[in-house]
């Protein structure tokens, strides 16, 4: 994942001279721009499609309903949704979960990271190798003892905390940030040292200021999963005072009663609120994953 | 004793609590649980559950659901796993070769993966239902009964969801793997004449190959994993239960049913399953590292 950060950074140094020379290539550059467009078109034709669709007053699956038509258009859909899923509470809801998962991710992920990757401790290998493992055991296959221990055990179910905990910590955004602070250069760690800096200080005040790229790509990659996840709040949340949206939405897609007009636009209407911030997020972030200006701290 | 910086063991605590609490502990009782009778019961009851030792193993591989079950998920993977190596690798060495848009092309293939699947879901179904956009277009043409309710095609259309959705982070894994392959290679292949399919399968293909590795892995983690789609695409695993996964029977089993024993013994096939799956992976890919 780590990788994939710099990769465009990379890239904007690659030389454009060496694409499309000679006849040849240029028969394969034009194969490879179909390619990339088409793909790029079947990408983001469904985003669209929701849009369309969740405007409709009356649902068009037609040809002709995939095109806007000003007849057609109401806002209705989105009220029709929150009639039935309070929006607003599963939106704070959504909000909660994922602040609490971001906070918990950034607070004790940078501090085991630079531990990790700049502290000599007994037990560090021990650590990273967990860190590997749990990549490789996929959480679902731990659902149901989790479930037994959260919301029967400690009775979380319908609780915020019960929420969180599983996704308290991302180990990914853990790997990532012990990346990012390996790549800082000794020196400056030595230099911090003989100075007589802890490391506390040399975390907050040297540390960190030049990590903040992973800081951003931590927060985005780890916004994504809470945002989105559905498996775990479905199974510990009943009570839809205390549902986030992804989940209020699915028991809305299950049941769908066609107590509305128009239950597919009321569905699309849905999708696209929980669908917009991540998108959003993304988009506005998405030159973040380029920059990784980490040279800068050493050179002078 | 504890090393030059012991204040490390201090960083790394409230993680080692973590791992403990979340994933060694549930671990470790899944296990148990799996060679005991569990059931559900009011807090703080105390009741007996004795040791059953491979009762719940027996059960659930004498349970033809839960084979079938398996099986789905090899059709699954059958289908999502070849096209997601051959289409992210295809797609990763085209951007990689792009000089204008190439910005808007990765943000164009990432948002299915940042997106909420409970969202695109919604539109899949609004798509691929039976008076749906892709049935008016393909008319005569489309599958009678309709996609999702036909036991034929209810699970290549999750197969094909799924691979859609993840697509651009693997591109993004290819990307990063092919910036690793020294330019040295294209340059001397270019100037022993190789043709470009001739430089993509000896050069591409070999330099990107632990990345393959990967995403095979990965891609057959996902499906190991699979349960929100065939939930909510085919309301609970239909039709004729054509579409269900394990995970979806241990939420069935498990939670709906009442018997996590028997759930958490699916959980432990699946888990050596994967590790089995992620010892050959490693094994192959090391093999063709030499």
């Amino acid at each position: 994942m780590t990788d994939t950060v710099q990769e465009t950074a990379v890239q904007e140094n690659a030389d454009p001279s060496q694409v499309g020379v000679g006849p040849p290539k240029r028969a394969l550059g034009i194969l490879s721009t179909v390619a990339l467009v088409v793909a790029a078109v079947v990408s983001l034709f469904p985003f669209y499609y929701m849009v369309v669709g969740s405007l409709q007053s009356e649902p068009n699956s037609g040809v002709s309903g995939a095109f806007p038509n000003p007849g057609n258009l109401t806002l209705g859909n989105f009220s029709a949704i929150d009639d039935r899923i309070d929006l607003v509470t599963a939106l704070v809801n959504s909000g909660i979960f994922t602040g609490g998962v971001l906070l918990c991710t950034l607070f004790f992920g940078v501090l085991v990271g630079y531990a990790l990757a700049r502290l000599q401790f007994r037990g560090r290998g021990i650590v990273f190798a967990m860190l590997l493992l749990v990549q490789v055991v996929p959480f679902q296959l731990l659902m149901i003892p989790l479930y037994v221990l959260i919301a029967r055990d400690y009775g979380l179910s319908d609780n915020y905390l019960g929420m969180i905990l599983p996704f308290a910590i991302n180990s990914t955004a853990v790997f990532i940030f012990r990346q990012y602070f390996l790549q800082l250069p000794a020196e400056l760690f030595d230099a911090a040292r003989i100075d007589g800096a802890g490391e506390i200080r040399t975390l907050w005040s040297i540390a960190l200021p030049l990590v903040r790229p992973a800081m951003l790509t931590a927060v985005l990659l780890t916004f994504i999963g809470p945002w989105n996840e559905f498996l775990w709040p479905f199974l510990i949340t009943k009570d839809p005072a205390k549902q986030p949206l992804a989940v209020a939405l699915a028991n809305y897609i299950s049941t769908v009663a066609s107590s509305v007009a128009n239950p597919f636009g009321a569905i699309l209407a849905g999708a696209v609120v929980l669908a917009a911030p991540a998108v959003a997020l993304f988009i506005a972030f998405q030159r973040h994953f380029v920059s990784t200006d980490l040279g800068s701290g050493v050179k002078g | 004793m504890l090393g030059r910086q012991p204040i490390g063991l201090l960083f790394s605590a409230p993680y080692v609590a973590f791992l403990l609490v979340v994933f060694a502990i549930p671990l470790g009782f899944a296990v148990w649980m799996s060679f005991h009778d569990f059931f559900f019961t009011a807090p703080g009851v105390a009741v007996p559950h004795p040791f059953v030792g491979f009762d719940n193993y027996r059960a659930v591989l004498s349970d033809p659901a839960v084979l079938s079950s398996f099986a789905h998920v090899g059709v699954f993977m059958l289908i999502n796993v070849p096209l997601t190596v051959i289409l992210a690798l295809v797609l990763a060495a085209a951007l990689n070769r792009a000089i204008r848009g190439r910005v808007f092309l990765r943000v164009a293939f990432y948002v299915p993966y940042v997106t909420a699947s409970v969202a695109v879901v919604g539109v899949w179904l609004y798509l691929f239902n039976s008076g749906g956009l892709v049935n008016k277009v393909l008319g005569p043409l489309a599958p009678d009964p309709s996609w999702l309710v036909n036991s034929t095609w209810a699970m290549p259309l999750i197969a094909l969801f799924v691979t859609w959705k993840q697509l651009g982070f693997f591109i993004l894994l290819y990307l990063a793997a092919l910036q690793n392959i020294p330019k040295e290679l294209y340059e001397s292949a270019a100037t022993d004449g190789a043709g470009t399919w001739r430089t993509f399968w000896s050069i591409t293909v070999p330099g990107v190959r632990s990345a393959t590795g990967l995403v095979v892995l990965l891609a057959m983690i996902t499906g190991a994993n699979l349960f929100t789609e065939p939930y909510l695409f085919t309301g609970g695993g239909g039709p004729d239960g054509a579409s269900t996964s394990p995970v979806l029977l241990m939420y069935q089993k498990g939670i709906l049913q009442g018997n996590p024993d028997v759930a958490a013994a699916i959980g432990v096939i699946l888990t050596v399953i994967v590790l089995i799956i992620g010892a050959v992976n490693r094994w192959i890919s090391e093999r063709g590292e030499r």
